[in-house]
């Protein structure tokens, strides 16, 4: 037994206060009036789908419209299409956005409303013009570009389809960013001696590694959806979204097509699913995603 | 409030102080076995207080304690699980938080960011359906009290946290409660602006009578501020009496280790009941709560502790602070044990490495028993 | 912070710094100016073109004849309710999640479904309504089968109404996602500071929390009406668009020009649009500025 010591009355020294988050322990009413009401909205019509696709051409049960995705070539050529134009987007639009999110949030605070309004832009442009106005400079561009250029969806769908996820890329990231400590962990890791590439690589990107897959498995689901612009553009070998109202249209098989429509969804919903777990083991600081 | 010199001599104890009469606005509150539980957790075990008219209590703790807890209850922004609350005579347990008529200051955030200073501070009159005018005067008149009578049109993110603090004040006091809540409200704030407004508030206090609460884990402010200090650990009130009687008096080994610092020393109760230790023989703080023979620690306070420098003395110092008007040493006793004490600066110099005796210089000393946990020493006052 | 360290540091070497920095903007603002902005300028400039000379005739036709005033005012209509529709029933929503635990298992469910749906405006979203309301829908056939009436006669998915609910799906996801942090901001000490003063909730709501709250609804609402407005997948996918709405019109223009050389109306038409997306951006920066100030 020694003397026990503790500091004489001078205050000890008191972090900031921590933002509370109100807890109330009850659920309203409305509340889950709300909830149930959404979920009955939401879950209806997918589950009508599901039931719709599993109606095939001959007006019985059977995963037919399912196996057709594999089976069919078009069919499967334009999933693995879509599939190419969709990885290759995400790598692209995560290799701009997240270079200047960290830029913007560290060295240029001010920027911030430019990067807002530039990525609100895409939501808010009709990709129908964006499309027209392609189709013109198709017109007008010499026959090389054309070729090489306009005449392969990969190379003509790819650009526009980054700059689509645009604004849920920078949501994902800047959510992410703001969730950790940027300004500190940065310091810390360039004082240790790396240098910005490696502080990026090493350090930035791993702590916000939830909120750049999320963007990247949003940017996939947003690549299988898309036609406006693929529909102006691409008329040799059809995208997966392309093939989806093809088969709804012309073929008269919509079985397959609200089959296709239902295996996108269910694609990403099981990447984000398989991402909360992520988020999770890792302390699940940002629970949220987008 | 610094710490005493021991030089002086040692007051006698203090009483804690009669009910004031209400020559202010203030109320009374009680506590009656309040008790609170969050699932497993129990946040209170069953707390008794009274709180007199016009008095300002501290509630003094680690996070956790449950003192933030015991605020809010009375606040009526959460129920107890059992026990009763009144205030003025007047159970309010059931009664919601916004018909209960106290005012409260919160740690920060607290300003509605959409209006204006002055509309921050009429806020409470417009919910009592003063007519504008007369509101937005009353407004500019607290104001003024809490030094920011030119701010009124100013937004809150436009002033500094001291200043959001005073308007939260004057908000707090412009529907002229009879209670007043504080909840850690200057633990935000810089050091200065802390002190400053600390005495403020006490002002304010005791100039308009109120009764207030006021919850914080800073023991200077509570000793500086209160009539009474309560100290809680762990859903429990340790003791509630004057801050003089809670430092030197202290009613549980916690409040003794809680509240400044603490020497523990072996002793022993000799045949005559008093404490032998260090060579001394001091009457404890409560007699004859041991029988003599016993083995005790001695609970001493580094400025109850006097060294004098001898070159055969048992003690070592082995570490020196100087902290400007006081120095504060470490010495170790040739059985290992190491001994906190403090004491001016001005006195001979006290060099590291010397050799030195020690002295109790207090009148009375409190004890424990040695080995025991943390059991209670003396019946609360 | 690296770049504010040397504050006394010879002026070259802080000039020499501040261009590197906005040269770390260059890839992502020239990306953008490139495969955003060439595409606009060449819808613009087209407009004003007519056989190669500059012209504001494109713009007469488009604003006087009733055939593509009809479309605007629809266009503005349909945009108005799905627009102001989800924005409500978002904000019911995204306060009903934010109520309840931060971690918590519906707050993640619901998240990650907003990202989903939210960007999931196109075919599969147009097709998984057609397999529920559609002719041959589930819906549909349930009532035709079991309720004897006949849903089909009176409602037609493709039609602007149908095609209207279905814009829900996304929209509300979408104002989910621009609330949530908004109601997150919303400090609980300001509902204890209001109560403890003497409001009730109802109070609290319309003296603080809604004044708080309207400049981000009225964003997020601005936001959602751009996304309507521009909205056409769903129209394409369903029907191959025969709605009576400008980005039809549009896409009638561009697909038939060998016939009536129509294009530089449908420039000009897609000019209209963005004009219509400039102004709803204005107001969005207009509000964003107020929003900004009060809570930092």
């Amino acid at each position: 037994m020694s003397a026990i010591e503790f500091e004489a009355i001078a205050p000890r020294r008191v972090a900031p206060p921590q933002p509370r988050t109100a807890a109330r322990p009850r659920p309203r009413a409305w509340r889950v009036l709300i909830l149930v009401s959404m979920a009955v909205f939401y879950v209806l019509p997918l589950v009508c789908a599901v039931k719709f696709s599993l109606i095939n051409q001959k007006g019985t049960y059977g995963p037919q419209n399912y196996t057709a995705i594999v089976n069919n070539g078009a069919l499967s050529d334009a999933l693995i299409l879509s599939l190419e134009i969709a990885a290759i987007t995400a790598a692209v639009a995560v290799l701009l956005v997240f270079p200047t999110t960290v830029l913007v949030r560290l060295k240029l605070p001010k920027l911030t409303v430019v990067m807002e309004a530039v990525t609100i832009l895409p939501i808010v442009v009709p990709p129908i013009v964006i499309a027209a106005g392609l189709l013109q400079m198709k017109e007008t561009a010499p026959l090389w570009v054309v070729n090489t250029f306009f005449n392969h969806p990969l190379t003509i769908l790819t650009p526009l389809y980054v700059v689509l996820a645009m604004p849920l890329m920078y949501r994902a990231i800047d959510t992410g960013l703001r969730a950790i400590d940027l300004h500190t962990l940065v310091d810390a890791s360039r004082s240790l001696g790396a240098g910005w590439p490696t502080t990026l690589w090493r350090v930035v990107l791993p702590n916000v590694q939830t909120a750049v897959l999320g963007g990247m498995f949003l940017t996939i689901a947003l690549c299988l959806g898309e036609v406006v612009i693929a529909n102006q553009l691409d008329q040799s070998n059809l995208t997966f979204p392309l093939e989806m109202i093809q088969f709804a249209s012309q073929d008269n098989a919509p079985g397959i097509s609200v089959a296709m429509a239902l295996v996108a969804l269910l694609f990403t919903f099981l990447l984000l699913f398989m991402l909360s777990f992520l988020a999770r083991r890792r302390g699940g600081r940002t629970a949220r995603v987008v | 409030m610094t710490t005493q010199s021991s030089s002086h001599p040692v007051d006698a104890q203090l009483a804690a102080p009669a009910p004031l009469t209400p020559a202010g606005s203030g109320v009374g509150v009680e506590f009656k076995g309040v008790q609170r539980h969050f699932g497993a957790v129990t946040a209170l075990q069953g707390l008794d207080l009274q709180i007199h008219a016009g008095e300002l209590v501290a509630l003094l703790g680690p996070s956790g304690c449950g003192k933030t807890t015991a605020l809010r209850l009375l606040a009526g922004f959460d129920r107890p699980d059992a026990g009763a609350i009144t205030v003025g005579g007047r159970d309010v347990t059931k009664v919601p938080a916004h018909k209960r008529d106290m005012g409260m200051v919160f740690q920060a955030y607290s300003l509605f960011p959409n209006m204006s200073v002055r509309q921050n501070v009429a806020f409470g009159l417009r919910m009592r359906g003063r007519a504008k005018a007369d509101r937005l005067t009353r407004a500019d008149e607290l104001l003024e009290m809490v030094g920011l009578g030119d701010a009124g049109d100013r937004y809150p993110y436009q002033l500094s946290g001291g200043q959001q603090q005073r308007v939260a004040i004057a908000r707090a006091l412009a529907i002229e409660p009879t209670v007043l809540l504080l909840d850690e409200p200057l633990s935000a704030l810089d050091a200065r602006v802390r002190h400053q407004l600390r005495g403020e508030i006490r002002q304010v206090q005791q100039r308009l009578g109120i009764t207030a609460l006021f919850v914080t884990h800073d023991q200077s402010e509570a000793l500086s501020l209160a009539d009474r200090v309560g100290v809680m650990s762990s859903g429990r009130l340790e003791q509630i009496d004057t801050p003089e009687n809670v430092y030197r008096y202290p009613a549980t080994a916690f409040v003794a280790e809680f509240v400044g610092a603490m020497n523990r020393v072996g002793g022993r109760i000799g045949d005559d009941g008093q404490v032998v230790v260090l060579g001394q023989r001091i009457p404890p703080t409560t007699p004859d709560a041991y029988a003599p023979g016993t083995a005790v620690e001695a609970l001493l306070r580094p400025e109850a502790l006097q060294v004098t420098l001898d070159s055969g003395g048992p003690g070592e110092i082995i570490e020196r602070t100087f902290l400007g008007s006081s120095v504060r040493l470490r010495v170790s006793l040739e059985d290992g044990h190491e001994l906190l004490v403090e004491g001016p600066s001005h006195g001979a110099v006290l060099p590291l490495g010397a050799r030195v005796t020690l002295r109790v210089v207090a009148d009375r000393v409190a004890v424990t028993e040695r080995g025991a946990p943390a059991p209670a020493i003396s019946p609360q006052l | 912070m690296s770049a504010a360290t040397s504050p006394a540091a010879p002026r070259r070497r802080g000039a020499r710094r501040i261009p590197l920095t906005w040269l770390g903007m260059l890839p992502f603002l020239l990306y953008m100016l490139v495969f955003l902005g060439a595409p606009l300028y060449v819808v613009v400039h087209g407009a004003l073109t007519a056989n190669g000379h500059f012209t504001l005739s494109n713009f007469s036709a488009i604003l006087t004849q009733a055939q593509y005033l009809i479309p605007l005012k629809n266009s503005v209509i349909l945009s108005l309710w799905t627009s102001l529709g989800p924005a409500i029933l978002g904000l019911a929503l995204a306060a009903a999640v934010v109520a309840g635990p931060r971690d918590g298992v519906l707050r993640r469910v619901v998240s990650s479904a907003s990202g989903v749906f939210a960007y999931f405006a196109g075919a599969p979203l147009a097709f998984v309504w057609f397999a529920s309301l559609g002719t041959l829908g589930v819906i549909t056939v349930f009532f035709k089968t079991t309720l004897g009436y006949d849903l089909a006669k009176h409602f037609d998915i493709s039609s602007q109404l149908g095609v209207g609910i279905c814009y829900f799906y996304f929209q509300i996801p979408l104002m989910v996602i621009f609330m949530t942090p908004a109601l997150e901001g919303l400090k609980p000490e300001w509902e204890e500071a209001a109560r403890n003063l003497g409001a009730t909730r109802r109070s609290y709501i319309r003296h603080v929390a809604a004044p708080v709250l309207a400049p981000s609804f009225i964003a997020a609402w601005l936001i959602l009406f751009g996304s309507a407005f521009s909205a056409f997948a769903t129209m394409l996918a369903l029907d191959g668009c025969t709605q009576v709405v400008v980005p039809c019109k549009i896409y009638f223009e561009m697909s038939n020009n060998v016939l009536t050389n129509s294009i530089p109306f449908g420039l000009a038409l897609g000019t209209e649009m963005i004009a219509v997306v400039g102004i709803v951006m204005i107001f969005y920066w207009w509000v964003q500025r107020r929003a900004g100030r009060w809570l930092r």
